[in-house]
Formats: C-alpha cells, sequence, structure tokens
C-alpha cells in the first residue's frame, strides 16, 4: 500500500471513517489493529474519527461508517439509524453484521423466554431476534467473514479512496482451495462447505486442514442439493452438515429448510 | 471551596465493549459512583444447548476477539476433562506455547495502544505515533511477531482453525518453529525498552485491599488447568469453580458479578502474579522487583505492570517450549475423541483472568447445559468497589473533578476489561 502511495506521490483526498459495534466479540474491528506490518500505511490513507476500542476522540461527521455487529436490541437499531443518517457509506463489517453470525444461532429457538431463562433465571434481561443490518436500514457494502480478513478491508477502503469498483468473488471456497493444492478435506473424512461458500478468504480454513463452516455466506449459484450429495455420500450427518450451514447465518434459509426436515425424522 | 461535581463517562473508550462509569460527589463527599455494563448479551450458554460437542470450541472461541484463543482452549479443555482425555505432552506443549504468544499480544495491545496514551497525555496511540515513534513501532513489532506466532500455531490469530478437541488439525513447521525462536531471542531489546518507557511513568499510588483468584501453580507459573486458589486461602478443584466464582445478578448490569470471601475478588495479571510470584521466570521476576512489585500488591493501576512482567515470562518460558519442541520428533497431532456422558469443566489463565468453561453432556456427546465465567465478569464488582474507594479518597483530597475522571478511566482501563467478553 505504500508503493502505491508514494507512486502517486499527491496527497489523496482522505476519507474520514469511522467504526461502530453492536452485539459482536469486537474482533472484526480487531483485525484491523492487528495488521502491524502496514497499519500505520493504513491509518494514514484514512482519517479515523470514531474508534472507541482504540480512540477517546469522537466525532459525528465522518464519510465512511463501518458497523461491526449484529442488531439485537431496540436501542442498537436506533444507534444504528443514526449511524445510517449520518454516514455517506455504511459498509457492514464481518458476518455478524452482514448475516447475523454466530449471534444469530440463538434464532434457532422459536421460545425467546427460554433463551433469557436459561441463561439469566429469572433476572429481567432485554434482547430480541438477532438481525443483520440490512435488516434494518440500508446497506452499500459487506465485508465478509468471521473473522474478516485484514487484507480485504485495507484493499476496500483504498478502492473506496481511489474511486475504483468493489467487488466480491461470486465462485466458491473450492477455488482458491485447489488452487493452493490443499488435500481435500472430504479424502480426510471430513466434511466442508467450501463447495457452497463464497471465495476471498483464500481458503483459510481448509489450507490448515479445517473444514469450512461457510462463514462468508454463499458463493453465487450455490448448490445446495449437489453439497448434500456429497455429504451423504460421505457419509456426513445430517446434523454435522445443518451444525456448519446454521453457524453464521449466511445460509440461513437453507440452515431452516434442513431444520424443519430433520425435525419430522431426527430429534433436533 | 470543597468540590462538588458530576462525572459521566458513556462509554468508556480504550477498553473492549461498553461500560459507563458514573461518580457523584457532593462538597467533597462521594455520594454515588456506579460502573454500568450496558452490553447486549449474546446467549452463548444457550446456543450451545442441544449441540453436538465438536461445536462448543468453534461456537465459544467467537464470545471473544481479543482472547479466542483462550476461549477455545478452554472449551477445548472442558470438552476433553468432560471424556477423560489426557492430551499427549506434544499437545500440551503447543497449546501452552499458543496461549503464551496470546497473551504477549493481547498484554502488549493493551499497555501499548490503550494504557500508555494515558500516561503520556493523549486520547489515543495516534499522536503517539509522531511524538514516541520508537515506541509504537516497537510494540507493533512485538504484536507482530506474537500474531504470527499464533498463525503459525493455531493456524489464525483470531478464532483459531487447527485448534481442536484431541489436538490439532496440523503441525507447524519445525523451521518456522525455528525462526520464531530466533524471533523471539531478537525481541528482547523491544520488550526491555517497553519496560524502560513504563518505568519513566508515574503509577497513580492507591491501594485497597482486596481478595485476588487465580490458578494454583504447582511447578509451574499457571495457565492451562490445575487448583484454584485465592489470596485469602480458598482452594478448589478445577471442577469445583463454582465455589470460587458465586455468580449473581445485579441491575446495573448485563454481565453477571461474582464473589468469594468479600464483596469482591479481583483475577488477572496482578492475582496470577500475586498468588504465584515464586514461579516467575526469574528474569521476570527481576523486572517485578525492579518496579516495586511484591506480593500482595493491593494497587490496582499496578496490573500494567504485572502485564509487562507476564510478557517477559511468557517470552522467556516460550522460547523454553520451543527449544524442547525442537528436540522432538513429532507425533500424530490428533488423537481420537469417544464423547460420553458426564461433566467437564476447563479453567484457563486467558490475559484478563481465570476463565471457565463447563459442559454438560448427553450419552451421544450432546450439550445439555453450558456455563461459561469470563474474567472480566469476577472483576465488575471489584471495579466498582475500587471507583468508589478511589473516589471518594481523592474527593477528600481536594483533586480536581477532571483529574478524578481521568484517574478513573485509567484504573477501569488497568483492569483491561473486556466487557463484550463478560456479557456473552
Ligand atoms: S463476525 Fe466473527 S469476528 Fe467479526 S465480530 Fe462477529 S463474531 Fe467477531
Ligand atoms: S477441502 Fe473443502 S474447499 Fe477444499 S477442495 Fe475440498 S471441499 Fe473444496
Ligand atoms: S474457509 Fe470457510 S469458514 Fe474458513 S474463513 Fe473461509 S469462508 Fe470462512
Amino acid at each position: 500500500m505504500r508503493g502505491q502511495l508514494s507512486y502517486l506521490g499527491v496527497e489523496l483526498a482522505r476519507p474520514r471513517v469511522a467504526f461502530f459495534e453492536l452485539t459482536s466479540c469486537e474482533g472484526c474491528q480487531l483485525q484491523i489493529l492487528n495488521n502491524e506490518a502496514s497499519l500505520l500505511d493504513f491509518l494514514s490513507l484514512v482519517e479515523v474519527v470514531n474508534f472507541r476500542e482504540a480512540m477517546t476522540e469522537r466525532h459525528d461527521d465522518y464519510d465512511v461508517a463501518f458497523v461491526e455487529g449484529s442488531v439485537s436490541r431496540a436501542d442498537e437499531a436506533d444507534r444504528l439509524r443514526a449511524i445510517r443518517a449520518n454516514a455517506k457509506i455504511l459498509v457492514a463489517l464481518g458476518s455478524c453484521a452482514c448475516f447475523g453470525g454466530v449471534n444469530q444461532l440463538k434464532n434457532r429457538f422459536r421460545d425467546l423466554d427460554w433463551v433469557k431463562r436459561e441463561v439469566y433465571g429469572d433476572f429481567p434481561i432485554i434482547t430480541q431476534e438477532v438481525l443483520p443490518l440490512s435488516a434494518v436500514v440500508d446497506v452499500d457494502l459487506c465485508i465478509y467473514g468471521c473473522p474478516i480478513r485484514k487484507e480485504e478491508v485495507e484493499k476496500i477502503v483504498t478502492n473506496l479512496v481511489l474511486g475504483k469498483a468493489i467487488s466480491h468473488p461470486r465462485y466458491p471456497v473450492c477455488m482458491e482451495c485447489q488452487a493452493s493444492q490443499n488435500i481435500c478435506l472430504f479424502d480426510l473424512g471430513e466434511p466442508c462447505l467450501g463447495p457452497v461458500t463464497r471465495a476471498g478468504c483464500n481458503a483459510w480454513c481448509p489450507s490448515n486442514r479445517r473444514g469450512c463452516w461457510g462463514c462468508r455466506g454463499p458463493a453465487d449459484d450455490a448448490n445446495l442439493a449437489q453439497l448434500e450429495k456429497i455429504m451423504a455420500e460421505r457419509g456426513v450427518s445430517a446434523e454435522a452438515m445443518l451444525d456448519r450451514l446454521e453457524c453464521f447465518g449466511g445460509f440461513a434459509t437453507q440452515a431452516d429448510l434442513l431444520r424443519s426436515a430433520a425435525a419430522d425424522g431426527r430429534k433436533p | 471551596m470543597k468540590l462538588s461535581c458530576d462525572i459521566a463517562v458513556k462509554p468508556l473508550s480504550r477498553v473492549e465493549g461498553h461500560g459507563n462509569i458514573h461518580i457523584r460527589i457532593e462538597d467533597g463527599v462521594l455520594q454515588e459512583a456506579s460502573w454500568e455494563v450496558v452490553e447486549t448479551p449474546r446467549f452463548f450458554e444457550a446456543m450451545l444447548v442441544g449441540k453436538h460437542w465438536e461445536n462448543a470450541p468453534y461456537i465459544c472461541g467467537r464470545i471473544c476477539g481479543i482472547c479466542s484463543i483462550g476461549h477455545t482452549l478452554a472449551s477445548i479443555r472442558a470438552v476433553e476433562n468432560g471424556f477423560a482425555i489426557e492430551p499427549s505432552s506434544q499437545t500440551a506443549a503447543l497449546r501452552l506455547l499458543l496461549k503464551h504468544m496470546e497473551t504477549l499480544q493481547s498484554h502488549v495491545l493493551h499497555l501499548a495502544f490503550l494504557v500508555a496514551p494515558d500516561f503520556l497525555g493523549t486520547g489515543s496511540v495516534l499522536p503517539l505515533t509522531k511524538s514516541h515513534p520508537e515506541a509504537v513501532q516497537r510494540a507493533l513489532r512485538l504484536k507482530l511477531l506474537a500474531n504470527d506466532a499464533c498463525d503459525l500455531i493455531g493456524g489464525r490469530r483470531m478464532h483459531p482453525t487447527r485448534t481442536v478437541v484431541g489436538g490439532f488439525t496440523m503441525l507447524p513447521d519445525k523451521a518456522q518453529l525455528d525462526l520464531l525462536l530466533r524471533r523471539l531471542r531478537a525481541a528482547a531489546p523491544d520488550l526491555a525498552a517497553t519496560a524502560e518507557l513504563f518505568a519513566s511513568f508515574t503509577i497513580p499510588d492507591f491501594v485497597r485491599e482486596t481478595e485476588f483468584v487465580s490458578l494454583k501453580g504447582e511447578t509451574d507459573y499457571p495457565f492451562i488447568g490445575g487448583a484454584l486458589m485465592s489470596s485469602d486461602g480458598v482452594e478448589r478443584p478445577e471442577a469445583g469453580y463454582l465455589a470460587m466464582t458465586n455468580e449473581y445478578c445485579t441491575p446495573a448490569s448485563t454481565a453477571k458479578w461474582a464473589k468469594l470471601s468479600r464483596p469482591s475478588f479481583a483475577v488477572g495479571a496482578l492475582a496470577r502474579c500475586n498468588n504465584n510470584f515464586h514461579l516467575l521466570h526469574p528474569t521476570a521476576r527481576a523486572v517485578a522487583e525492579s518496579f516495586g512489585l511484591a506480593p500482595v500488591c493491593h494497587n490496582p493501576f499496578m496490573t500494567n505492570i504485572a502485564q509487562l512482567v507476564e510478557c517477559v515470562h511468557v517470552m522467556a518460558d516460550a522460547a523454553r517450549l520451543i527449544e524442547e519442541l525442537l528436540d522432538r520428533s513429532f507425533t500424530e497431532p490428533r488423537q481420537p475423541v469417544q464423547s460420553r456422558a458426564g461433566l467437564g469443566v476447563g479453567a484457563v489463565e486467558v490475559p484478563r483472568g481465570i476463565l471457565y468453561h463447563a459442559y454438560e453432556f448427553d450419552d451421544a456427546g450432546r450439550i445439555l447445559h453450558a456455563d461459561c465465567v469470563i474474567p472480566t465478569g469476577q472483576n465488575h464488582a471489584n471495579i466498582l468497589h475500587d471507583l468508589e474507594a478511589l473516589a471518594r479518597s481523592w474527593a477528600a483530597a481536594g483533586t480536581p473533578d477532571l483529574e478524578i475522571e481521568r484517574l478513573a478511566c485509567m484504573l477501569v482501563r488497568a483492569y483491561d476489561p473486556c466487557i463484550s467478553c463478560s456479557v456473552h
């Protein structure tokens, strides 16, 4: 990134950016601080005006708002609407923001009161069904992943600064995995959502011999029927497949279908 | 004229998650101090119900972005204890090394990015990149080293990919481990210079007696599993954690709070140091002594120094572990897992203190009930009591309101609270 900037040799317009978090682990924000090698270059590209996790100063005039986390309480929906009103561009940062993330796992219980009692007993606590940002406001751009890849955020911000178009890979993780010449996890007896999940993570998990759990959501034209067939052929249980499909919320529709199918055959 | 003021910090910055401080003083007398935890709960314990055991570490790692490795390891340990699986010595060494590197990255992040700005009079690390470029670069180098090590061993610095029940999905390359060892040795001056910077700071002089809870080391400074202890003399086995935590709900907080022998207790680097000082690496103990840190230290601001001391300890111990690993021929990364019904508890010292995961399994290895007790949750009551004592004594001493506000923020930051984690 430094090369590009010094090559241009001119002061680029520095967009004013702000970071916010709703219901989340704050990991996606931390990924930005985690990029030690290029953090300072990245920070010189933009003017950070709001980043509570890292700084005390705060301003509400920003061009780009990065919002991490999902909406799980009314005050969060209000905050999100206020951020939307201030920001020219609103970016959903990470799978919690894009799809509800792991937080939406609690949505699979119909009885919200049971969920509250299981954790807090009789103590009164406020929560609601977990929603992705797009269920509350218009989202201009999604950055997928749990966690996000810091390289991807930097690329996207650079493209925003330079006014370049931003696009996500349409193909599945398998393409990246095969390009890395990994041993396919199915051959090692482990299930993987690589065939249906949107690429862009450089097959992060399969490259570490861990099956993909679909954190980046479905690829374009994801063929779930085909996946089900592969899983069945390899002897993967419907439960293990559902565990993966329902984990991050990107495959919520398919997970719902599987779950109701399972409700007939298998104890959920 | 005696001080009257209303201090409201909403929300506190440079900490993980959302917490509010409120202090009201009239005529030099403290009327009210509160520490409000307003973070939204995610209900991890409910999410796990009905899930097969393999989900637990994968999902629970996502409780916290900063200490995802610690959560993953505590969760794995709870499952393994539940199934009576003893990790191989190779797995144990790799896990401890991974744990050390998370401790290093988390402590350096806290000290350099979140705490140092207070002592240098800035609102964030950004101005320090101009005024103290060397110090910032040093911290970035240390953090990079620790994060690279986590990538190498855990597969990913956040939400690790290789850590599973039974061991690892794959092992680090020995040449890379060797390189890591050399980088660790080369990084010693960076840490020494960071310690020098902290030696130039004036640590606020504030003492309030409290109880310290941590793992109890037998032969080594404790990080993963073992007996539980408090500085007031309570000892329990790992599986008896509920007797240490005694969680309760309180109106000002979406996180549960904890107590033991007194109305509150503290966990974290200072508690570990206080309870296991004799087990610190000699170089770490020397740094502690140079800062006047000796057990039992009751100044919560010294948590920062205890973190620095632990950085020295984990860097030295990581070098030892890598040497041992390089000397052995690697065996299978992963052992088979056979589930069984019953309860499993895992206690791990994560950067902010002792973390417990506990799961009850049915015959098929599915989770019937889950419980996670987070270090910051255990610290909340102690934070509140410290805030009260601090505001009371400094208001009586005639300290101006802005200074009390600054000290109150610094006090809470010293605990390095991980608030969304505490609510989970
Ligand atoms: S997407 Fe994952 S890493 Fe990011 S905030 Fe959510 S849980 Fe954390
Ligand atoms: S390991 Fe997963 S991502 Fe890689 S080729 Fe096999 S199915 Fe595709
Ligand atoms: S491999 Fe799958 S689960 Fe892993 S980061 Fe990529 S999309 Fe997410």
